[in-house]
């Protein structure tokens, strides 16, 4: 028997390829921004409670 | 559920829908690029829910930090476009089959339904919990609401069972400036809710119009729009009875002081046309002949007022909006004699 059968995979094309890596920068760039809302939300909440005194 | 993997070399623009490679005949590709995600969102209903939305948040009463604001607005646009992207997942089998939207990302299989609905799970959550950070629970509680709404309510309920599925289905698109709203006061107020009815009640003669001169569409595909479960002479008919609600409905703003004299002279100029293309509509035979042009806007002779009415609508509502934007946005609002505020 051969064993030296090939593993079943999908290949992808270097079109397909480009345009997963495109994507996945894409998604990095989105969660980079998100993160970076997230804190400047939280600063703003931050310094209006500071400003009105509001605590707690 | 999945749309079919079909390729079409025809031309005919969609809802935003990116252009098309000339790759007739070859296989689509397994990935799909920013651009199909873009149009996956629907970028073009997005557009009027953002602008809808900020009137909301800059007609209301309380000032928010610019920020915040800026935030709450690109939370109401994720959020729409999630709801986009779940409708476009849901619905990939029926888009496949309607001229006007089979090329869209999840029919043509640039994008797998099943990566269209993790794309508008984790965007609705990401709009959900930002809105709640920069604004308020009630804002972030009604988002979550529209985006249910939109996508269980209408999508996969209403949209194929009722002719009536676009008059409730309706609420989905007219939560944006109760949204904008509620981010700014922590509340839901009587002008808010006018501004809901004034959407919601404009949906009914604007979708319909588009339902009339693409009855043949929405037959091929089974949905039981109006002119495809009623007739044609019965929606045009309905689409009359619903101006008048309409245009009453606009009048609100006057009434509450919301609106002053620049929201008038919009309403009053921008609504006697409004009536005029809906009695147009109704005199016409519009939606006799069951057709479907491929493009949005693409129209045979017959059906030209109902096109009109389509397209007129959408810059009817952008008017009355961009009217409160004015007036609250840059000082200009001057409350008309006589009426409150």
């Amino acid at each position: 028997m051969n064993d030296e059968r090939e593993p079943d995979t999908v290949r992808l094309t270097p079109e397909e390829e480009a345009a997963r890596k495109r994507r996945n920068l894409a998604i990095a760039l989105g969660l980079g921004a998100f993160i970076v809302l997230i804190f400047l939300v939280t600063m703003v909440r931050l310094t209006t409670s500071w400003n009105t005194g509001v605590t707690g | 559920m999945t749309g079919p993997a079909i390729r079409l070399g025809e031309g005919g623009a969609t809802d935003a829908a990116p252009p098309e490679p000339s790759l007739a005949g070859a296989a689509a590709p397994a990935v799909g690029g920013i651009g199909d995600y873009i149009a996956l969102m629907k970028p073009r209903v997005m557009a009027l829910v953002v602008f809808t939305g900020l009137a909301g948040l800059v007609a209301a009463p309380v000032a928010m930090h610019p920020l915040a604001a800026a935030v709450a607005i690109l939370c109401i646009a994720i959020g729409a476009g999630a709801a986009g992207a779940f409708n476009m997942a849901y619905d990939g089998d029926i888009d496949a089959v309607m001229k006007r939207t089979r090329r869209r990302p999840v029919p043509t299989g640039r994008i797998p339904a099943s990566e269209a609905y993790a794309f508008a799970g984790v965007m609705s959550l990401a709009s959900v919990l930002l809105m709640a950070l920069a604004a308020n629970y009630v804002a972030a509680g009604l988002l979550a609401f529209s985006i249910f709404f939109y996508c269980v309510i209408y999508t996969m309920w209403l949209k194929r069972s009722t002719p009536q599925n676009i008059v409730i289905g309706g609420a989905a698109g007219a939560f944006p400036p109760v949204i904008g709203w509620a981010a700014a006061t922590g509340s839901v107020s009587l002008d808010a809710l006018i501004l809901f009815a004034i959407i919601f009640l404009w949906t009914p003669p604007h979708s319909w119009a588009l339902a009339l001169y693409k009855s043949g569409d929405y037959a091929a595909a089974g949905v039981p729009m109006m002119p495809v479960a009623r007739g044609a002479g019965s929606t045009r008919f309905q689409i009359l009875v619903y101006t008048g609600l309409y245009l009453a409905a606009t009048a609100g703003p006057l009434a509450t002081g919301l609106g002053g004299w620049i929201y008038a002279a919009a309403m009053v100029g921008g609504g006697a046309l409004f009536a005029l293309l809906a009695v147009r509509v109704y005199l016409s035979k519009a939606g006799e002949t069951a057709s479907a042009e491929d493009a949005l806007y693409a129209v045979r002779a017959g059906d030209k007022s109902a096109r009109d009415l389509f397209a007129y609508s959408i810059a009817h509502l952008a008017l009355l909006f961009a009217a409160l934007l004015a007036e609250h946005g840059a000082g200009a609002h001057v409350a008309l004699p006589g009426l409150a505020g």
